[in-house]
């Protein structure tokens, strides 16, 4: 139980997340986690005014079914394996994220100054949500994949493409960390 | 009952996001300033073990449950496509902390702000098929 309740670490999460992925192939699916967002748009009657969405979304039943185990197994892990919320962050990142008006940074996994509820009801910070959000899905799209398809089956499969993608993953990141982050609190 | 298999998968797949602490907005940033070489084990470790498992399904070694051969679809080529949608939603990633699978994991941990992400999220793929004849791909 040990080795259960410790932040697991990134030699154990890597293998489980391709043991994840060669399983649904093996189950005759596939891996790729923000197709389900398409299917949210069909599923809502966006066919209607798209024809992009007019598609038998019931061929995706498999994806919306692993989404809800996902969602099961972060209740599962948050109620019974996760004795503490702390993230053991690097002290740099830390003191980083202090100067950028983030603090106490690392004493649960998300930053009070984006995620508590309070900051949700303000005006600025459903919006910052709402935009992350919209970027994530829009650019995930645009792409044909987000992580899951293209960081993890695309590179795994050597396709030009998702490494083009994951490398504007990170020109995206990187500007977004290092030059709009300390404007924004 | 076809579907209960899936449903174990995601258990496991929320169970290893929430347990490595991929669902922690702070992972992220650290991994974008360069400060820590979790992430990056993470993802490094699952792509060379996928290689592995895509060699296997390559060579027809490996089949799928019923027997049937697994065919990897290829990506969608296109310098704007992958190029312009990756660094969009790069920016996305950085700033909510949480890609379309942590999303979910996030909601069974009881975050209630991380709905206002998955419902931008889909308004941005609505968006997505609403605009992409006029958006260069």
């Amino acid at each position: 139980m040990e080795f259960i309740s410790q932040p697991w670490a990134w030699y154990v999460a890597g293998p489980v997340i391709a043991l994840v992925m060669f399983l649904l192939y093996y189950f005759g699916e596939r891996f790729g986690l923000s197709s389900n967002l398409e299917t949210f748009c069909s599923i809502g009657g966006a066919g209607k005014f798209v024809d992009y969405f007019r598609i038998d979304w019931k061929q995706n039943t498999w994806n919306l079914i692993f989404v809800t185990g996902g969602i099961t197994g972060g209740f599962i892990s948050s109620q019974w394996l996760s004795p503490t919320d702390v993230v053991a962050l690097n002290p740099q990142t830390i003191k980083d994220l202090a100067d950028i008006g983030i603090q106490n940074a690392g004493a649960s996994y998300l930053p009070d100054e984006i995620f508590s509820i309070e900051t949700m009801l303000t005006l600025k910070g459903f919006f910052i949500l709402l935009i992350a959000g919209v970027m994530v899905g829009f650019g995930a799209r645009w792409a044909g994949g987000c992580t899951s398809g293209h960081a993890i089956v695309g590179l795994s499969n050597l396709e030009l493409p998702s490494l083009i993608s994951v490398i504007g993953f990170f020109i995206g990141g990187l500007i977004m960390t290092w030059l709009i982050l300390p404007l924004i609190f | 009952m076809k579907y209960i298999k899936f449903f174990l998968v995601g258990i496991l797949f929320g169970i290893v996001m929430s347990k490595a602490e991929i669902i922690s907005w702070y992972r992220i940033y650290e991994m974008f300033k360069f400060q820590s070489f979790h992430m990056y084990g993470i993802i490094g470790s699952a792509v060379v073990l996928g290689m592995v498992s895509m060699f296997f399904f390559r060579k027809k070694m490996v089949k799928t449950f019923e027997g049937q051969e697994i065919h990897v679809e290829p990506k969608k080529r296109g310098l704007y496509r992958n190029l312009l949608g990756g660094i969009l939603f790069g920016l996305g990633w950085a700033l909510a902390g949480a890609c379309p699978g942590p999303m979910f994991v996030l909601v069974g941990k009881g975050v209630v702000s991380i709905i206002v992400v998955i419902f931008g999220a889909t308004l941005g793929a609505f968006l997505y098929g609403a605009f992409k004849n006029k958006i260069p791909h």
